[in-house]
């Protein structure tokens, strides 16, 4: 038996070797890459001078690249605020209709995904210039005289933040009520519970962590979706993902485009580590 | 208690309308005569046939199409066989591996842009093509190995084994047991993949070069420049394209699920 299995393993290297290749080079190499740049120096062009040095990680605390970092988690937090308002209950809601009618909100919120965010997005710049749809709405109604600068100003971008990150939401608050047992929630009302009771004690706690991990899901892309930034918002607001975009290409600073993006990372992985603490304290109160 | 109230239907149709209105007014403004999106002044073509006048898009879409292509059949080989690789070597060190190449749809897009940028300057390999190319296959490679590895989790080792015991190499096995069997989720990945392929605009701007651009980074510096109903038509062409691969996608799913199971009632 055990020398089949040796046999076994030792045949079915080849397999796994392109593997092996292609993620050593290519995605550990970078990343390491990326670590080592964030010490480096930048040179003439793009070219980089390999003097250690923390410089680039100092410069992050500039007040002007503190505020860009400033500016990103807050319109990362009011987009996901948002987020979860319109997106909890949708889940929850969806949870709860018939395995046909699930079936089709299943496809209609898949749906977008196929569809290119910039097609999306570009829907929202018709709608939103001066002379675009909801001004002209507006107007008909009564509401404004003056078009309204709706398009490239800060609610623009959350519009488009909410927009584009609402399914994730939606999905992952679903995907958490859909296994609820609805018994449970009978029974809190047996026992004499409010309706508004019984979600907040029953419902609402067992599908905290869909509505978690929809969080993690929103926020962290959310920090790095500069082109939303730039379409919508027209340059007003410098995010973390513009500044990198920006330093790579113009400013010609790759070892600072390198810091911020390893500080980019850490925040991201502190952000799930804090999701996985918070959510396996949950498992162990369920389990006590 | 579980039952939805009128309101709650009310409320999802409210934001399916909101989710689905911009695409809806894109699609239709394509159609547009005039040339501001304001008001619809009457049904025309001409945006359509601008658009393929328009040699410069026409090369974008023919790189993109040449590139969801190669870098879905490139990223097939490897996911595929590195998933069932995975399955069935004990390394230390596979752990480890298997974190680190599904880590691309992890990390924010944007590093992952900037840090394959400056890697592929290190190595001093040409910006074009082949950037795009390699580019596009680490964001690949872990949908379809996810997808054929939760396949192979379902699938009953003893198949091959058995194989094994009659005498069949490793290849062998894999070609004439494995591959039939994991092949439906070979496929889904695969067309994710693509699909994955021809939506990225983040990746693609870093990698692509001066000289060469996909079908979504021209769009994306036509969005910042300004708005033209063009784009409208070639955005509504993007969508029955998208939709198209969606259906081709249902459909041969379908037709795999439906071929294994005839297969497994024959063999009963």
């Amino acid at each position: 038996m055990s020398r089949t299995k040796t046999k076994k393993h030792s045949s079915s290297v080849w397999m796994i070797l392109p593997l092996y290749f292609f993620t050593l080079v290519f995605v550990a190499g970078p990343l390491i890459y990326m670590v080592a740049l964030s010490f480096a120096q930048p040179g003439s062009g793009s070219a980089v001078e390999w003097n250690l040095t923390l410089e680039n990680y100092r410069k992050i605390l500039d007040p002007v690249y503190l505020q860009t970092f400033r500016e990103s988690f807050q319109l990362a937090l009011t987009s996901t605020v948002i987020i979860c308002i319109l997106g909890y209950p949708f889940g929850y809601f969806m949870a709860k209709m018939s395995e046909s009618w699930k079936k089709k909100a299943m496809l209609l919120l898949m749906l977008p995904f196929w569809i290119n965010s910039l097609i999306r997005l570009y829907g929202w710049i018709i709608i939103l210039q001066n002379r675009g749809i909801l001004n002209h709405v507006l107007k008909a109604l009564g509401i404004i005289d003056k078009p309204l600068k709706l398009l490239y100003s800060y609610p623009a971008i959350v519009v488009g933040m909410v927009y584009v990150l609402l399914p994730f939401m939606i999905l992952s608050v679903y995907s958490s009520a859909e296994k609820l047992d609805w018994s449970l929630v009978e029974a809190a009302r047996d026992l004499g519970a409010g309706k508004a009771k019984a979600f907040w004690t029953v419902s609402f706690k067992l599908t905290l962590p869909g509505l978690l991990s929809g969080v993690i899901l929103t926020f962290i892309p959310s920090m790095g979706l500069f082109f939303i930034a730039d379409i919508l918002g027209g340059n007003k607001i410098v995010l973390v993902g513009s500044l990198i975009q920006e330093q790579m290409t113009r400013g010609s600073n790759w070892p600072f485009a390198a810091a911020l993006a390893v500080v980019l990372m850490i925040l991201t992985s502190l952000m799930i580590g804090l999701y996985r603490k918070i959510t396996n304290v949950k498992e162990l109160e369920g389990i006590g | 208690m579980k039952k939805n109230s009128k309101l709650s239907s009310l409320y999802m149709g409210i934001i399916f309308f909101l989710m689905y209105m911009p695409v809806a007014v894109v699609i239709i403004f394509s159609f547009n005569e005039s040339k501001l999106p304001v008001r619809f002044t009457g049904f025309s073509l001409k945006w359509y046939q601008e658009l393929l006048g328009d040699s410069a898009m026409i090369e974008a879409l023919g790189n993109s199409l040449i590139l969801g292509v190669a870098s879905c059949l490139v990223s097939a080989v490897i996911g595929t066989l590195g998933a069932v690789g995975l399955s069935r070597i004990h390394w230390k060190t596979k752990s480890a591996l298997e974190y680190v190449s599904i880590l691309p749809l992890m990390i924010p897009e944007i590093i992952l842009g900037m840090v394959l940028m400056a890697f592929f300057y290190l190595l001093n390999i040409p910006f074009g093509m082949l950037t795009l190319l390699l580019g596009h296959t680490v964001f690949c490679v872990p949908y379809i190995l996810m997808e054929v590895k939760a396949r192979l989790a379902g699938m009953d080792p003893s198949l091959e084994e058995a194989a094994r015991d009659l005498g069949a190499g490793s290849f062998r096995a894999f070609w004439d047991i494995t591959l039939p069997l994991i092949m439906p989720a070979v496929v889904s990945g695969s067309l994710l993949a693509f699909a994955m392929s021809m939506d990225d605009v983040v990746i693609s701007i870093f990698v692509n070069g001066p000289r060469i651009s996909t079908l979504p980074v021209k769009v994306y510096t036509q969005l910042k420049t300004g708005v033209t109903p063009e784009i409208n038509a070639l955005c509504t062409l993007m969508l029955v394209f998208t939709l198209g691969v969606l259906a081709v996608y249902s459909l041969a799913v379908w037709l795999l699920k439906r071929k294994n199971r005839l297969f497994s009632i024959k063999e009963k």
